[in-house]
């Protein structure tokens, strides 16, 4: 009995199909992706079962890190233009052309006003070193600059929201402070930043 | 590796015509998928699906003069429920009037302010609970739905739910205390200040270090 032969197979396959898969799913990765926004500090936001969506649009948000740090930030070029425009008329303090424009590309900010003009000179990596020393917006009752910003980006767009990202192991009395300055500008609606949680109430697991 | 199959050679044969190789049109895709998923990759690295959520809340208004003698007595004293954020997760709750300020400590954990909460709060949860396996079983639509949930939370008898979170006691404390409020569908609640007397209670009741 003649031995078996194996036919001998090509190990080619055909990479058409996988080309295909591969280039869908980078198409709508590419079409779906929205760049993570660099944020100039680390918060870890607490979970809660909420569902409300955050809007993307018309919202302030005050970060607040673990050691107490607040940084701010409005949403649109043109609303930051406004914003830097009105609060340099408030401060006395004249910024070029040259400089708004940098500060209307700033997503999150804090630092003393006085410190802007400086912080906007600087390049992005010398802004990130900046930042991880700053410290912070000062809202105390003597030079309460949060409240100042707070006011001018609801003069700026009044339909803003206010959104308070903190993160889980700020203490409380510094978010105590934030909402009071918060309630003193007339805002008694406001939203925390949270993650997602499952829902026990749905899960069935109470 | 290259899939591309000349006929190698090629030329003339037999003092022909010239012709043109016959080439094969397969051409190896691997290079390209390579660099499909490096790409993909990329993308699902620096892509930002989730959209953060939030927690809406409303403060109460703060009052232009402090509240009369008289409206302070209208205060319900048998519905209120007093929680104060401890340090370390803690908390100390107790109901109506901080009469003799002694008070029951419990957490965070899942046999702790929940169970609590959701016993002093019975009716109205099981209310919403119908409601919402009815919404869920698509029997009423979601106007219905949103409509007896909010009838079922301004239940006149239900718990006030005042929230004291102690300067000890972290955001993360507060975030959970009112995600709890909405667990429990809790209708009435409000954050608010310590008074001097919890203060020194909190601290009281607090080790000093572990």
């Amino acid at each position: 009995m003649p031995k078996v032969k194996v036919p001998r197979k090509s190990t080619m396959v055909d990479m058409t199909a996988m080309t295909d898969v591969a280039f869908l799913l980078l198409t709508f990765f590419m079409l779906a992706t929205k760049f993570k926004p660099d944020e100039p500090i680390i918060v870890d936001t607490p979970s809660s079962v909420s569902e409300i969506v955050l809007p993307e649009q018309d919202v302030m948000i005050i970060s607040v890190d673990e050691q107490g740090r607040v940084f701010f930030g409005i949403d649109g070029q043109f609303n930051r233009e406004g914003l830097i425009t009105k609060m340099a008329a408030l401060k006395g303090v004249a910024f070029t052309p040259n400089e708004v424009k940098q500060f209307s590309l700033v997503d999150q900010f804090g630092m003393p006003f006085n410190q802007i003009k400086q912080y906007l000179s600087l390049s992005a990596d010398q802004r990130s070193k900046f930042n991880k020393s700053s410290s912070g917006i000062p809202m105390d009752s003597l030079n309460n600059e949060l409240g100042d910003w707070i006011w001018q980006a609801r003069l700026t767009n009044n339909n803003i929201r206010v959104a308070i990202k903190g993160d889980m192991d700020t203490q409380y009395p510094v978010v105590k402070r934030i909402i009071k300055v918060v309630q003193e500008k007339n805002v008694n609606r406001f939203n925390f930043i949270t993650s997602m949680e499952a829902d026990p109430r749905k899960t069935g697991s109470e | 590796m290259a899939d591309i199959e000349g006929g190698g050679g090629g030329g003339h044969k037999k003092g022909g015509k010239p012709r043109g190789k016959k080439m094969s049109t397969r051409v190896d895709f691997t290079p390209m998928v390579d660099l499909g998923f490096l790409l993909i990759t990329f993308f699902m690295l620096t892509t930002s699906m989730s959209k953060p959520k939030t927690m809406e809340i409303n403060m109460p208004v703060k009052p232009d003069k402090p509240p009369t003698e008289e409206e302070q007595t209208k205060f319900p004293k048998d519905r209120a429920v007093t929680l104060i954020l401890g340090p370390k997760g803690n908390i100390f709750y107790y109901e109506g009037l901080p009469d003799n300020l002694t008070f029951e400590t419990t957490n965070f954990g899942k046999d702790g302010i929940r169970k609590y909460l959701l016993q002093r709060n019975k009716a109205i949860h099981d209310k919403c609970s119908a409601l919402r396996k009815e919404f869920q079983e698509g029997k009423i639509n979601e106007e219905a739905y949103k409509k007896g949930i909010k009838e079922a939370k301004g239940d006149k008898t239900g718990p006030l739910i005042l929230i004291k979170p102690s300067d000890q006691s972290i955001y993360k404390n507060m975030i959970d205390i009112l995600d709890e409020m909405q667990i429990c569908d809790i209708g009435v609640f409000a954050v608010v200040e310590l008074n001097e007397i919890e203060k020194q209670a909190v601290e009281a009741a607090s080790p000093t270090q572990p």
